[in-house]
């Protein structure tokens, strides 16, 4: 970044609002902000749309993964000539991606066409057709900057390699192979309970007692073989914990908050016309959500200024008051309100104690990691997991590939149709929440050496290997006689690795305060909850203000087609 | 399309459909004249287009556009290409026609009339095809229309059979799918295609796959329409078999003149009075056929090839198909003692309703024992009256008991040449019922018991003349019970199969049907009858059935219980006196199976409901005397037409002028006023009993 040409000053220097970073939530709040006529100046320090949020080339994804590993003293800004009626409290990067990992096994393919992948560093990432980001697409029009296909299918996958289709519809039950006669007959029932109750049919209630137990207590109650309560504990409620081991699970799913999920399910399957499945995905990869808000927050008014570093905030010397920031360029701006990409946090002027106003509000500075961290993996092949079917979720319930996995690992394959790689290539997303860095590894090469062939002549294959051997070699023998579509009984090989990155990102929650901070990408598959978090930052800077209302859509083609392209 | 809700509409739709209307009025004006004028110019055919394309259901324009068609297609200048153009056109407006309203047979049968002349590529038949059955998946216009594109550009039944695949595979709520997958299967059966010659190979895998719908989602209803029909392809024998048969096959017949039974050796099973020296021979098959006559069936009596004997069929309706055939063979008085031989089907010609040949030719042999009429006797004869009354019985008698058990086996006709052929329908059938049972278990479903009923009675049936029990007969009984109680609409229905299982129950062994066999008073006192009564009072039967079982019978007690039709009793050829007493009959149609009844004398209908109703509900049930020949009968009668109480009561006399009644009660309905008996007694001159009434 050293050759970033040198700015022209930015005019007017003073905002309602500065929003630092173009990740999903900053940049909805940009879009939010100026909807509701706030003069708003966004800035990003990187050359891109999306932060955290964002698809890079390939050769672009490790450097912005590694930028962001370490915590690099920020670039001392000269503080001889501050105005004496602020303080300077200089910027720092946190480190939030970890143990990265990257392995070429194809180097020359790859090298010559980088620029051809759309890699998402926040993958695996899909909108269910009826959730609140469609909403929201719809509702903005936003919608009209993108472009979405359907993901085909979800599959549940075993430790052999085989992936079993997720029975989510009547359709889908009754064609299933794999599911007995009472199976079906009971997850249909289920199915029609669920609908009765959310149609709010009076004989078939669920009652509260019920709606507030746990989810999978409920499940038992209603008879579900163990095989049909992890679909739908994990496949179509996708909760990310053991739900059966209240040890290790973090977030016990109630009955209430099921339903919720599958009703957002089953509403998403056929919502729209050309989508088969309950997904979506956006051509380009999910960085352009990020970018389609930032486009409707321009239209709006909102100024942007991308390879813009900040360097520190000013605070009032007297009352510890936010003023503004100073810019790399050396230029301050002052705003009414600041939002924070969770990259940056403040730290104190060394050897000067804050003035006392400040003090106070100090212990919001630092945000708290306490959430965990999610384990990450980028891998791209030349053949799909499966054949005939290139759009798809794969979801391995706890347990399901070695005793001690407390949590789903997903994966998400997304084929070249959608502009992510070079064609007849394959990107798999593969992600899980753990605790540390080597729990995370451990789960993703789990899947990795269950569904794909690594190479063996590769420097860092030798961690991949390792790991194999740790896993027992029932991962490696593939001599299953299960009958399902999985890849071992076609006869057929594995898909070979070309090139991998894993790495583990911090899972920060939004920090709502005297400065609010954004959440980095949480180890959710779709961004409800982001946006609902996103929502709540915006009521505490804005509480009298509507978060995109009705009446501010004004664009005649902002009316509601988000199905994806035939 | 289905489902999706009608919308009220608003004040701008009906003003537009007032418009609309004017304009389509205009048109339709305009049209008739071009019509009615023979106008086929370019601009009148222009104009039945446009009329079409508003209103699909106008046929009138259908038809001129046809007759347009027939005009170019016959100038002097027609040449391939304009033909080709002609028709091109009609097809366009019949698409765009069918765009207006997809169900409009006008439309789509005007679109067949233009295949079938031969000049349109059909290719692009089936591309429209599956566009419009994209939009609505179960259009039956359109599924019959591809049976005949199919057929016409002679695409194999195993491409349309993955079709019906894979629009069932898209939502197996899908009749129309199911129903043409029965179709083909049925047509690939008939041509033995290359892996539909077995059944048995075939049927357990589409077993297999309906087992998956009605699984998922048993409320649905299509899944259970396509199982009711492997149902019967498992059940039904390809080729008709003869069930029973009287006299059975070994067994004596003794025929009496009046008052002359004696109780002697033989079975009371087969000791027929008979006034004219013939008795009826009774053919029971399992299914319907036609063609039985004296070329396929024949009867030889001691060296006598009774070349013109007439066989009849038996059923409701007046066609030549029947499962039921009788004819009457007359015994020369001169042989006390001879010997019948009935051959059935050993020449080809008894063929089935599906089109299936009896093919296993059988003989039945029995001996036929005259005892000459006593002359003295009948001359005194007066008339006697038999009353069906509980103190006229009494159970009959343990001596005879031996008897009997020999004639019972011969009633029934085993056909031991279809038992290893049939391995695989037991088998499929067993493997069902542990399949309803188990969904049984999950859900109560009403069409679940149904067919788990179903099932059970026809393993029942299968293996009953070998197993000589009805193992499930009990629990057929709780299901219908059940059903009875579960559905209330269907309450009826369920009660008819009861009453039908319950006989069959009743009559399938020796044990049980001797418990409904008394002696009525004292034998010898009767003169009309044979010494047996059966009684099946008291059952609350709803329907009568087992008649296979129930030929031999001459007296029969079905008082007290629900009977709202007495269809299929005209097989009971041999009955001379039955007690309806108390039942729930509506209307005299309801008896029209007794007309066929040539020896009943003397029948009890009282405390029935003929009349309650002036409208006859059941006519249903029972065959309606409008749609056959009663009218032509009644003009031809002259009797009728000079006697105006005669004309006013023509349903009593359509069923009873043909009855050779001694002796009737019809008290207790309401028809039964004074007035309407004298009309029975002018009806049937012979009565000699009316209500215990003595007649002049």
């Amino acid at each position: 970044m050293d050759d970033i040409p040198p700015y022209p000053p930015i005019d007017p220097t003073t905002f309602d609002l500065i929003v630092i970073g173009t990740g999903l939530p900053e940049s909805i709040i940009a879009a939010a902000s100026s909807t509701a006529s706030k003069s708003v100046l966004h800035l990003d320090p990187n050359p891109f749309y999306g932060s955290h949020f964002s698809s890079l080339p390939l050769a672009d994804l490790p450097s912005f993964l590694s930028s962001h590993s370490t915590s690099p003293s920020p670039p001392r800004s000269p503080s001889s000539d501050d105005p004496n009626e602020f303080s300077l409290l200089e910027f720092a990067t946190r480190p939030l991606y970890s143990s990265i990992d990257i392995s070429t096994f194809s180097p020359n393919l790859l090298d010559q066409h980088s620029r051809k992948f759309n890699l998402d560093v926040a993958g695996p990432r899909v909108f269910f057709c009826a959730d609140k980001s469609i909403e929201l697409l719809l509702r903005t029009g936003t919608n009209q900057y993108m472009e979405f296909k359907s993901v085909d299918a979800t599959f549940v996958g075993d430790n052999k390699g085989n992936l079993w289709s997720v029975p989510d519809s009547r359709a889908a039950i009754f064609k299933d192979k794999s599911l007995g006669l009472v199976e079906k007959n009971k997850l249909m029932r289920f199915f029609k309970l669920v609908q009765g109750h959310l149609a709010g049919e009076q004989d078939i209630k669920i009652s509260e007692e019920d709606l507030q137990s746990p989810f999978v207590d409920f499940l038992n109650k209603m008879g579900l073989p163990p095989k049909i309560k992890s679909f739908i504990l994990y496949a179509i409620a996708m909760a990310d914990y053991d739900q059966e081991d209240t040890g290790v699970c973090r977030d016990l799913l109630k009955t209430k908050d099921g339903i919720d999920q599958l009703a957002l399910y089953n509403a998403s399957i056929g919502r729209f016309q050309n989508a088969s499945g309950a997904f979506l995905y956006p051509i380009y990869g999910q960085g352009e959500l990020s970018q389609a808000f930032c486009r409707r927050a321009a239209v709006k008014g909102c100024l942007y200024v991308l390879r813009m570093l900040v360097t520190a905030l000013l605070v009032d010397k007297d009352t510890g008051c936010y003023k503004g920031v100073r810019l790399a360029s050396g230029q301050d701006i002052f705003s009414q309100k600041l939002i924070l990409d969770p990259t940056f946090k403040v730290t104190l002027p060394s050897g000067s104690s804050p003035p006392l106003p400040l003090k106070e509000k100090l212990p919001f500075f630092s945000l708290k990691d306490d959430k965990g961290k999610i384990a990450r993996g980028i891998c791209i092949t030349k053949t799909s997991l499966k054949p005939d079917i290139s759009n798809f979720l794969v979801v391995y319930p706890p347990r399901s590939l070695f005793p001690e996995q407390v949590t789903s690992i997903r994966l998400l394959q997304i084929a070249s149709n959608l502009a992510v790689c070079l064609p007849g290539m394959f990107v798999l997303y593969i992600s899980a929440l753990c605790n540390d860095d080597d729990q995370g590894k451990k789960l993703i090469h789990a899947v990795m050496n269950t569904l794909l062939t690594v190479p063996l002549d590769s420097e860092s294959n030798a961690a991949v290997q390792s790991e194999t051997a740790e896993n027992g070699s029932a991962v490696q023998d593939e001599t299953s006689e299960s009958s399902s579509g999985g890849p071992s009984d076609s006869g057929e090989e594995k898909p070979t690795l070309l090139w991998s990155a894993l790495y583990s990102q911090e899972l920060t929650l939004g920090q709502v305060d005297f400065i609010c901070s954004t959440p980095m990408p949480d180890g959710k598959l779709n961004y409800n909850d982001l946006i609902d978090t996103t929502f709540k930052i915006f009521q505490e800077i804005y509480p009298g203000e509507e978060f995109f209302p009705e009446t501010s859509l004004e664009n005649p083609e902002g009316d509601g087609d988000a199905s994806p392209e035939t | 399309m289905h489902g999706r809700p009608r919308k009220a509409p608003k004040p701008e739709d009906e003003a537009a459909s007032s418009a609309k209307a004017q304009k389509l009025r205009a048109l339709q004006t305009q049209f008739f004249s071009f019509h009615h004028n023979k106008i086929y110019t370019k601009e009148a055919v222009e104009l039945s287009a446009k009329l079409l394309e508003i209103n699909p259901e106008s046929y009138t324009a259908w038809n001129y556009r046809k007759l347009a068609v027939e005009h170019y297609l016959n100038l002097p200048d027609c040449n391939p290409d304009s033909i080709k153009s002609v028709l091109d056109d009609e097809l366009r407006v019949v698409e765009n026609a069918l765009r207006q309203n997809f169900k409009s047979y006008g439309a789509w049968h005007h679109r067949k009339w233009v295949l079938s002349k031969g000049h349109s590529l059909i290719d692009n038949e089936l591309r429209l095809l599956d566009k419009f059955q994209k939009a609505d998946s179960r259009n039956f216009h359109a599924w019959n229309y591809r049976r005949f594109v199919a057929e016409s550009m002679k695409r194999s039944e195993q491409d349309e059979l993955k079709y019906t695949e894979d629009m069932i595979y898209a939502n197996f709520s899908n009749y129309s799918a199911w129903h043409n997958r029965s179709v083909l299967l049925s047509a690939l059966f008939d041509k033995k295609a290359e892996g539909f010659l077995l059944k048995e190979k075939v049927l357990p895998e589409e077993y297999e796959f309906i087992h998956q719908a009605i699984f998922t989602d048993p409320d649905d209803q299509s899944g259970w329409f396509y199982h009711l029909w492997l149902l019967d392809q498992t059940v039904t024998t390809d080729s008709p078999l003869l069930a029973s048969s009287w006299p059975g096959h070994g067994s004596d017949v003794l025929l009496v003149g009046d008052r002359c039974y004696n109780g002697s050796a033989f079975s009371p099973f087969s000791a027929l009075h008979s006034d004219s020296g013939s008795f009826p021979i009774v053919l029971y098959f399992n299914q319907p056929v036609r063609g039985v006559n004296s070329s396929t069936v024949t009867v030889e009596c001691g060296f006598n090839k009774n070349e013109d004997l007439l066989w009849k069929p038996l059923s409701a309706s007046n066609s030549q198909t029947a499962r039921v055939w009788v004819a009457h063979l007359k015994v020369s008085s001169s042989d006390l003692h001879s010997t019948v031989e009935v051959s059935v089907g050993h020449t080809k010609g008894i063929i089935s309703t599906r089109g299936f040949e009896y093919s296993h030719p059988s003989m039945l042999s029995f001996k036929v024992h005259v005892q000459p009429m006593e002359r003295d006797s009948s001359q005194v004869s007066v008339a006697e009256s038999i009353s069906l009354r509980e103190e006229n019985f009494k159970v009959y008698g343990k001596q005879s008991e031996e008897s009997i058990i020999d004639s019972f086996d011969q009633l029934i006709i085993k056909n031991g040449h279809e038992t290893t052929a049939s391995n695989w329908r037991f088998e499929a059938l067993a493997k069902e019922i542990e399949c309803f049972r188990e969904l049984l278990s999950l859900v109560d479903c009403k069409i679940g018991k149904l067919t788990l009923a179903r099932l059970l009675k026809a393993y029942d049936a299968m293996s009953y003349p070998f197993a000589n029990k009805l193992v499930h007969s009990e629990e057929v009984l709780e299901l219908y019970s059940d059903l009875m109680k579960l559905d209330r609409t269907h309450y009826q229905f369920y009660k008819d199969e009861r009453s039908i299982v319950l006989l069959q129950k009743v009559t399938s062994s020796k044990g049980s049907l001797l418990q409904h066999c008394f002696q009525y008073k004292d034998s010898v006192s009767s003169a009309i009858c044979g010494p047996i009564c059966l009684r099946l009072n008291n059952l609350s039967l709803s329907r009568m059935g087992a008649f296979e079982k129930l030929l031999w019978v001459q007296m029969l007690d079905l008082s007290h219980n629900e009977l709202q039709s007495i269809e299929g009793l005209e097989a009971m050829q041999l009955l001379s006196c039955l007690s309806l007493r108390n039942n729930k009959l509506r209307s005299l149609t309801a008896l029209e199976p007794l007309r066929k009844l040539k020896l009943l004398r003397i029948l009890d209908i009282s405390y029935n409901q003929i009349g309650d109703h002036s409208i006859d509900t059941t006519r249903y049930v029972c065959s309606s005397p409008l749609s056959h020949s009663v009218g032509s009968e009644l003009n031809r009668d002259e009797t009728v037409t000079s006697d105006v109480a005669l004309i006013n009561n023509w349903e009593a006399f359509y069923i009873f002028k043909d009855f050779n009644l001694n002796q009737l009660d019809i008290v207790g309905n309401t028809i039964a006023d004074e007035k309407f008996k004298s009309v029975l007694v002018k009806i049937m001159p012979k009565l000699k009993q009316l209500d215990g009434k003595l007649l002049d």
